[in-house]
């Protein structure tokens, strides 16, 4: 009987969907590839550096924030979730900060040795 | 202890279970935890990508006359230049432009997807999903030739100072660079690719379901949602591993 029911149903919906809301999914999209387009004109345009890899992690971010708010909808969940995935993220930054310096030190120490 | 505790009224005080903080249900909360700690695994990766570049030698001389050597770090434009079906072309970034491009378009059609879920239109959640899993096989696709291209190598090779010829790349050596570099581009990319390929899985069954009509009797399509969270997140490392790998 219930199987019945619920079989009939999917046949009585189709009349009463909603129009598909996708603006903003587009315009995330439009912005994402636009992001991506700009870090390759940097690629091909621009000497390697530091200031050319600045701009590629400002541009990741970017990408990052447009794909976890909009895609992930981070954005429109609680204050409290928000912060519960953010603030953990940090001990990330941190580790990066103390390993790369920690890279950067082994080199010179290594190359002072062999000098 | 009796049953009867388990058949009282919900608690509703705000230190008895009955406050809902994160006002998310918990198979959503569970999948942001996960993700988080996955996040963590891939930023340890990255990092260990950062800590041995930065322990190597970085090459300075002029791009135009660069050649591959295990004494520097390899420039990624030099060693990510093939295309699939033109052989011997410089195409610099080229293939890894449009595996990118494949990625966030699954992204994009793994979010209609969901929209299409709160509608509760089933059609529309099938096509999308079927859209998700054509462009998440493509991706693994791609990774396979890349993986096969780097571990073939370019026939041309690096040749040692004691006349050693190195053709392709494996756990040890590889003439691109120092071992460790192809260690880190099979670790780490082998990685995503794993965690692709267990999305492509997760949604292969989500789509059979969507088509049994399971989640239309269960009444939301949540399940989506929460591989859609997944999904999401594998685009999200990619972001990260296509600017510290490809680009830097």
């Amino acid at each position: 009987m219930a199987m019945h029911a619920d079989h009939s149903n999917d046949f009585d919906q189709a009349g009463d969907i909603p129009k598909p809301q996708t603006k903003v999914i587009w315009k995330t999209f439009f912005i994402l590839v636009a992001l991506t387009a700009v870090e390759f004109l940097f690629a091909f345009t621009m000497d390697a550096g530091t200031l050319r890899n600045a701009i590629f992690i400002i541009l990741t971010i970017f990408k990052a924030f447009y794909i976890v708010a909009e895609f992930m909808h981070l954005k429109h969940e609680s204050k409290a979730l928000i912060w519960s995935i953010l603030i953990p993220m940090a001990l990330v930054i941190w580790l990066m900060v103390a390993l790369i310096s920690e890279g950067s030190y082994y080199f010179e120490s290594v190359k002072n040795y062999f000098n | 202890m009796s049953t009867s505790t388990t058949l009282e009224a919900p608690n509703s005080g705000t230190w008895d279970g009955g406050n809902e903080p994160l006002k998310a249900s918990y198979g959503k909360l569970m999948m942001w935890f996960f993700l988080l700690s996955d996040a963590f695994t891939f930023g340890a990766f990255l990092i260990v990508y950062g800590l041995t570049r930065h322990s190597h030698l970085p090459y300075t001389g002029d791009p135009e006359n660069f050649t591959f050597s295990t004494e520097w770090w390899p420039i990624p434009e030099k060693v990510y230049n093939a295309f699939p079906g033109l052989h011997g072309m410089d195409l610099p970034l080229a293939f890894v432009a449009l595996m990118t491009m494949i990625l966030i378009l699954s992204s994009v059609t793994m979010v209609l997807a969901v929209e299409a879920g709160h509608r509760m239109d089933k059609n529309d959640v099938q096509k999308w999903l079927l859209w998700t899993i054509l462009f998440g096989a493509t991706f693994l696709g791609c990774q396979a030739w890349e993986w096969a291209h780097f571990i073939a190598g370019d026939g041309i090779g690096m040749t040692l100072s004691d006349g050693t010829q190195i053709i392709g790349a494996n756990l040890t050596v590889n003439q691109y660079g120092p071992p460790l570099f192809a260690d880190l581009f099979f670790f780490i990319t082998g990685f995503h690719g794993l965690h692709v390929f267990s999305g492509f899985i997760m949604l292969i069954m989500i789509f059979i379901n969507t088509v049994n009509g399971v989640y239309h009797k269960r009444g939301h399509y949540e399940m989506v949602e929460k591989v859609g969270l997944y999904w999401h997140f594998v685009d999200l490392v990619w972001v990260f591993v296509f600017t510290f790998f490809y680009l830097i």
